[in-house]
């Protein structure tokens, strides 16, 4: 077989396998356990949450304010642990503006939750999410995922995994800028 | 301890391994190459001085694991105080570095016994054959000696770790079913290299099938066992009654098997009429391919599965090996493409080398369908940007028609002849198994079953069965004419005679019965969920379950929820089922969830399954979720029958001795 024709076959078939090599390198950097939400833009599930130091919580009272959902757990290491400071930090720079952190613990045993929440000297409100139906409810799918709910209620981002400083910011000013512009705020 | 821990000790081992791989690898090439002899036995001594190293290496990892020497990291993450010894000695397996210096230990052991066999006989093939094991090798050492560096230390020392993924310390199946698998994997790298090999000095005959025929065959047996045990595991462990879920990495699994099975048909083809040599070299490369494709998989977190070790860095790097792989095969393949012009051609459309064609395409085409399900995830993100998952129903859907082709492929192509069929011999071996796949769908018909698939399955199994048996008996009812003996004797002089045909034979019947468990067990299933209080009773078909009592055992590495339930039929007690939620101590990123045991009651009709879903905490009342899985049993069977066939097919005897490489293969030889 004369030579040019052996070059073009080698190259059919590498071309095949290259791409599917291709697509397998693609595949490397992609997370497949990062699944897109189909709540953004539609309305926050409300719920209704009983508190670990008393007390409920409804999300429909919070309407007009920006709400920052935080499922966690305290078996979820490292990422729960690394990211509880930056919520009890953001709650102490935002709280007198307007928005609302809410801490909703995921699958987990109630004196584990405590000693979490006190390890952090955690202020915001937190509480079981007893049956998981509320994280069933938002479609959480591991913790810990934070949902950014806006003044009208509505969900407007969702964050998975382990939170920055500057996501919190990012998303809170943000929501807080939307709140200003609304008409009657 | 010592400053010569089991660290050092272990990775020292791995880097005189890798030197002897490296060693061994260019000392056989040269040394036949430049007929140097003494160079060419070192070469081959130093493959089996890598056995030793590796070897060295494993039972450093295994005295680190059974010591709590968590100064290795690997134990420091895998290994616990409390788990129990028989866990602790098998998370070797249990974790990504460890599993890498299993993979190695056992290609380093198959490589020495290749040397060890071969090394005497003047095997032309034999210098270039192990340059491929122990390059192969080289990558699996050259993974441990950086990226997944299985002796790693740490600092600070932990007191204790986290144990083992708790899934993995659940069964004692875990013992098995990886081994098996690896074997089988590791195993494909034996015809592999033989095909590199032949395809690279351009011995192109039928010796280096003749030669790997058993390796390929031991191999494919540990394959089919682990892929079973797999399922099987799956089954007693994770509570949701079934075996196969179309998994990513089952499917990685799973798909090795399929081109090794085609391969292992066609090569007959190869032998009796030297045709089909593209084939069977193309279905080996993507058969080694496949496994270090599946191996990727596992470790890459390109796909979420319920198998995935953690993501780590490695991905890539199996990636550019598999690409080294495939188109260095291909490189090869285009190369040599003249000298693997066919000798004979398909002379009949309906022939049995048609039917083994026939064969391979329709294994190629389940082979692709299950590789396309499973990248397809992938794909779709790439192009399109969405996430979609692909299961069950897409799989079902589309492999079932294959496999009910395969089955009829099954029945009838043991009985075409060569080159051309005979019709009057065709019907004269099928009438009967004709008769009883119709009977058998008749009888169904009328007992109600409407669905298509079910009742081809049964009819088919019916009309392989049918043939087979009839096959045999033809074969015993000869010899016992011959001979006057008993059952027994003529069975074993038949099975001496042809082992290759009848174990073949076993294995088709083996693969039946697996086939008539999975069409039961699904088709014609019953789930039921019930609230039970103490001492109050449930039904489920013809069983009667009461609920007697819930207690909580505190034990060193989890605590045990367990209920006695008491399984009653017709009355009569059966049997005393303990289905249990088991809560492990939480490890890093791994739930708190409990891991529910289930509890089994197997009978060969039917598997009663009990899996305890909740409970109250005074242990007055328990949720239960009860299936009915009507012959799940025979699946495991059915394996097992599998297995022995290729036992039988591989089994040494006066055939070896026709068969010996180097002498010329006739078509009269040793062939059915």
């Amino acid at each position: 077989m004369a030579r040019w024709k052996k070059l073009l076959r080698l190259l059919t078939i590498a071309s095949v396998l290259v791409s599917v090599l291709l697509l397998l390198a693609y595949g490397l950097g992609t997370d497949p356990r990062a699944i897109p939400s189909p709540l953004i833009g539609r309305e926050a599930p409300l719920f209704t949450l009983s508190l670990f130091d008393g007390g409920t919580l409804r999300l429909a009272d919070m309407r007009g304010q920006v709400v920052v959902l935080n499922f966690w757990a305290s078996w979820c290491y490292p990422a729960c642990w690394n990211e509880a400071p930056r919520l009890q930090a953001a709650w102490d720079q935002y709280r007198d503006q307007g928005v609302m952190i809410v801490g909703l613990n995921y699958q987990d045993r109630e004196a584990d939750a405590r000693a979490f929440i006190e390890r952090f000297g955690k202020t915001f409100p937190n509480g079981p999410d007893t049956g998981t139906r509320i994280a069933i409810d938002y479609g959480v799918y591991g913790v810990p995922e934070t949902f950014f709910i806006d003044p009208q209620g509505r969900i407007a981002h969702k964050h998975i995994g382990e939170i920055s400083t500057a996501v919190l910011h990012e998303w809170i000013t943000r929501l807080l800028v939307q709140r200003q512009g609304e008409p009657g705020s | 301890m010592a400053a010569l821990g089991s660290a050092e000790l272990g990775y020292m081992a791995v880097v005189w391994a890798t030197v002897m791989a490296g060693y061994s690898a260019l000392a056989t090439v040269i040394g036949a190459r430049w007929r140097q002899p003494r160079l060419l036995a070192s070469g081959y001594h130093s493959a089996v001085a890598l056995a030793g190293m590796v070897t060295l290496a494993v039972i450093a990892m295994e005295v680190a694991l059974l010591t709590h020497d968590f100064r290795l990291e690997y134990v420091a993450r895998n290994g616990s105080r409390a788990t129990p010894v028989f866990y602790t000695a098998i998370t070797l397996w249990g974790a990504l570095e460890g599993s890498i210096l299993f993979w190695a230990w056992l290609l380093a052991l198959f490589t020495a016994a290749v040397v060890l066999t071969y090394q005497r006989r003047q095997m032309a093939l034999l210098p270039y054959v192990v340059p491929v094991l122990a390059t192969v090798s080289l990558f699996f050492l050259g993974l441990m000696l950086g990226p997944a560096n299985p002796f790693r230390t740490v600092f600070p020392v932990p007191a204790d770790g986290p144990g083992p993924n708790p899934l993995l310390q659940n069964h004692p199946f875990m013992a098995i079913h990886p081994p098996f698998l690896y074997l089988g994997f590791v195993g494909l790298t034996v015809p592999f290299a033989f095909a590199i090999a032949a395809l690279v000095t351009g011995r192109l005959g039928e010796a280096w099938i003749v030669t790997t025929r058993r390796w390929t065959l031991l191999a494919w047996s540990f394959l089919t066992w682990g892929v079973i045990m797999g399922g099987w595991w799956s089954y007693e462990v994770l509570g949701w009654g079934g075996y196969w879920a179309w998994d990513p990495v089952e499917n990685a699994s799973f798909m090795p098997w399929l081109p090794t099975t085609a391969f292992l048909h066609s090569v007959m083809v190869q032998e009796r009429r030297q045709m089909l040599k593209v084939w069977n070299l193309s279905l080996i490369i993507l058969a080694f391919s496949l496994t270090l494709f599946g191996t990727f998989l596992t470790r890459s977190g390109v796909v979420s599965s319920v198998h995935a070790f953690s993501q780590s860095v490695i991905g890539p790097v199996f990636l550019g090996f598999l690409a080294v792989v495939l188109l260095g095969s291909a490189g090869l393949l285009v190369w040599r493409g003249e000298q693997l012009k066919s000798a004979g051609q398909v002379d009949a459309v309906v022939s049995r080398e048609s039917a083994f064609l026939l064969n391979n395409l329709l294994f190629l085409g389940f082979t692709f369908t299950v590789f396309l399900g499973t990248v397809f995830p992938l794909l779709a993100e790439a192009v399109r940007g969405v996430k979609v998952s692909v299961g069950a129903p897409f799989f079902d859907q589309v492999t079932v028609p294959i496999i009910l082709a395969l089955l009829l492929l099954m029945g009838i192509g043991p009985f075409i002849a060569w080159q051309r069929a005979s019709w009057p011999s065709l019907r004269r071996h099928l009438h009967w198994p004709l008769g009883a796949g119709v009977l058998t769908a008749a009888v169904l018909f009328l007992l109600g079953i409407r669905s298509l698939a079910v009742l081809a399955s049964f009819a088919l199994a019916a009309f392989v069965i049918a043939g087979t048996m009839l096959d045999y008996w033809r074969g015993l009812r000869i010899k016992r004419q011959h001979q006057r003996r008993g059952l027994v004797v003529a069975l074993r002089a038949l099975l001496r005679q042809n082992r290759r045909r009848y174990g073949g034979l076993l294995v088709h019947i083996g693969v039946v019965v697996v086939a008539i468990g999975v069409t039961a067990s699904s088709a014609f299933q019953q789930d039921t969920q019930a609230f039970v209080r103490r001492g109050d009773t449930l039904s489920v078909g013809d069983y009667t379950l009461r609920f007697e009592a819930l207690t909580e055992e505190r034990q060193p590495h989890r605590n045990v929820v367990r209920s006695r339930f008491t399984l009653l039929r017709q009355g009569r007690e059966r049997a005393t089922l303990h289905p249990a939620l088991n809560f492990y101590a939480s490890r890093a990123r791994v739930p708190q969830e409990p891991i529910g045991s289930p509890a089994v009651h197997s009978t060969p009709l039917r598997d009663l399954y009990l899996v305890l879903a909740a409970f109250q905490d005074d242990g007055a009342a328990v949720t239960v979720r009860v299936l009915l899985r009507p012959l799940v049993m025979w699946i495991w069977i059915g394996g097992g029958v599998m297995v022995a066939g290729a036992m039988v097919a591989m089994w040494p005897g006066w055939q070896r001795w026709r068969a010996r490489p180097g002498r010329k293969m006739t078509p009269a030889g040793a062939i059915s």
